[in-house]
């Protein structure tokens, strides 16, 4: 296999990785916060945060516990705007990827 | 010294000299709209109406109705507001931010700021808001000397008058009357030191309360304390921790304690009548009142008059006296909502859910309790007969209308409400009618 291939194949298993990884979030955030909806019904790009899915800073504290329990990832802001990482499922994913300790 | 930015700690001289020059940028207008979210700003805002004789007004929370309701009741208010999306209902706006010196004012300049400004205790200070039955907000008004009276009891209470310089960090925003006197008044009447920064998420926490020096305290509520303690997060130790918005839990306050490794003090009051007790729940389930204040019971609720407050208020709360100053508290009237210290009640959102456009009966109600929740958070439920309207509609609807905590989760969409023979609604019945729908719902 070329160098370009083995980047391609690797570049679709991280993909599809996150892809199985964000169907189980959306599952996580619809039966932490009993939302009315069923998971896919939460498109990766939509905001999560007020327009859109219409969560509110509890409901996003109750998904930072959430995660932290499941991934081993606690969530920070630092300075920065609290709502960034959950502006779409996709963020939050990405957010978990690149910080999951388990 | 009067706040830190960022771990940095800002001087009482550079304070004043931003307060002064912030209140030479003001328009004419005799109110501020105080929309700040960091709460250095807020405070410079609050000094900087204060030295110039203008009333403050602090927004419940910036949903744009409210900023609009606020906006009508003081025509020439400007709107303080440190974020581009808080304002946009509003048509006056400042950013304090142009108004904030870098820190490289001569020493002359601070030198000749340093005298600190003398406010007249019967000065207006603010105009607080609770939502009326009828969609409009009621204001309250607040003179600057039982402000400053009420925080000075509470100091004395918390052990916070002596000479020790504490640094507060408060998750709770400088707007909400509680945050309003326990970070905000608190470092200005008594000479503590208060964090701009409102750290949201439990690691944030702790690493902001990390950053201050001892002795520091957090002012926090019922819904964070669960949120950091069930975070595993290591938390830093503290020498204070305070609590209030929302009844909390006696088990919670014993971890909080034990985490911490401080006091753990839980506060009641209202928007109202601003702190009125305290207890230490690890102790004791009797609140102590704040002195010259006191309650009597009525049939719909307790009265509570004296001390620093201004206007006797009617408390919508179960109380018994079991002493001149001290009381149990047995809950709240059922009508009242309290969602992390935002506090509406069943009338005011059954009056704008009803008169959004397409909706033709619809009532809020207590869900009954969810286990799900690991905040702790009890939300509201609704039922809606809108048969032109879907969810998303109504809900945008709803969040133009009302903070976003009180959105009601579920929302229920039926044919008709299960009104008896009188057109009351028994809460029975709206329970057993969303467990109905909820078991009947796909998966």
């Amino acid at each position: 296999m070329s160098d370009h291939q083995v980047a391609s194949l690797r570049h679709a298993a991280a993909a599809a990785d996150a892809d199985a990884l964000s169907t189980e979030v959306a599952r996580l955030i619809v039966q932490a916060l009993n939302l009315e909806i069923s998971p896919a019904q939460i498109a990766p790009d939509q905001p999560l945060y007020g327009e859109g899915l219409g969560l509110d800073s509890i409901d996003i504290l109750e998904i930072a516990l959430v995660v932290s329990k499941t991934y081993g990832v606690q969530l920070r802001a630092d300075s920065g705007e609290n709502t960034r990482i959950f502006g779409s499922l996709r963020q939050l994913v990405e957010y978990i990827i690149a910080n999951r300790t388990k | 010294m009067i706040a830190y930015r960022a771990g940095t700690p800002v001087l009482v001289s550079q304070f004043l000299a931003d307060a002064r020059r912030l209140a030479r940028s003001f328009p004419p207008c005799t109110h501020v709209l105080n929309a700040c979210s960091d709460r250095y700003h807020f405070t410079v805002g609050l000094a900087a109406a204060l030295i110039s004789g203008r009333a403050s007004l602090l927004p419940s929370s910036q949903a744009p109705q409210v900023m609009q309701q606020l906006g009508e009741f003081a025509p020439d208010a400007i709107c303080l507001c440190d974020e581009a999306d808080g304002s946009s209902a509003l048509p006056r706006v400042l950013d304090p931010r142009e108004a904030l010196g870098a820190g490289e004012e001569d020493a002359a300049a601070v030198t000749a700021a340093h005298e600190v400004p003398q406010i007249d205790a019967a000065q207006l200070a603010a105009y607080v808001f609770t939502s009326g039955s009828t969609g409009t907000p009621l204001s309250h008004r607040k003179s600057f000397g039982p402000l400053i009276a009420c925080v000075r009891e509470g100091a004395r209470r918390l052990g916070l008058a002596g000479a020790a310089r504490w640094a507060m960090l408060a998750t709770v925003p400088p707007q909400h009357m509680y945050g309003f006197e326990s970070s905000v008044l608190l470092a200005l009447a008594c000479g503590h030191a208060l964090c701009a920064e409102r750290p949201f998420y439990p690691a944030d926490i702790a690493a902001a309360l990390e950053r201050l020096p001892r002795p520091r305290a957090l002012v926090t509520t019922p819904v964070h304390l669960r949120a950091l303690l069930g975070s595993g997060v290591e938390l830093p130790a503290v020498d204070l921790v305070l609590c209030s918005t929302a009844p909390l839990a006696q088990q919670l306050a014993a971890e909080a304690e034990r985490r911490f490794d401080a006091r753990l003090l839980e506060i009641y009051g209202s928007t109202e009548t601003g702190q009125i007790a305290i207890r230490r729940p690890t102790h004791t389930a009797e609140w102590r009142l704040w002195s010259g204040v006191s309650l009597e019971l009525e049939a719909a609720g307790s009265r509570a008059r004296g001390g620093h407050i201004e206007q006797p208020t009617l408390l919508p709360d179960v109380l018994e006296m079991t002493g001149p100053e001290s009381f149990l508290l047995h809950g709240r009237l059922s009508d009242l909502v309290n969602i992390a210290g935002k506090r509406s009640s069943l009338a005011y959102l059954n009056y704008q859910l009803n008169s959004i456009p397409g909706v033709e009966d619809g009532a809020f109600f207590h869900a009954a309790e969810s286990s799900a929740s690991h905040t702790g958070v009890a939300r509201v439920a609704a039922c809606v007969v809108a048969p032109a309207l879907d969810a998303a509609r109504l809900l945008e609807a709803l969040r133009e209308r009302i903070d976003a905590v009180f959105l009601p989760r579920p929302l229920l969409f039926v044919a008709r409400l299960p009104r008896n023979d009188t057109g009351k609604l028994p809460l029975a019945a709206l329970q057993s009618l969303a467990a109905q729908m909820k078991s009947a719902a796909p998966a």
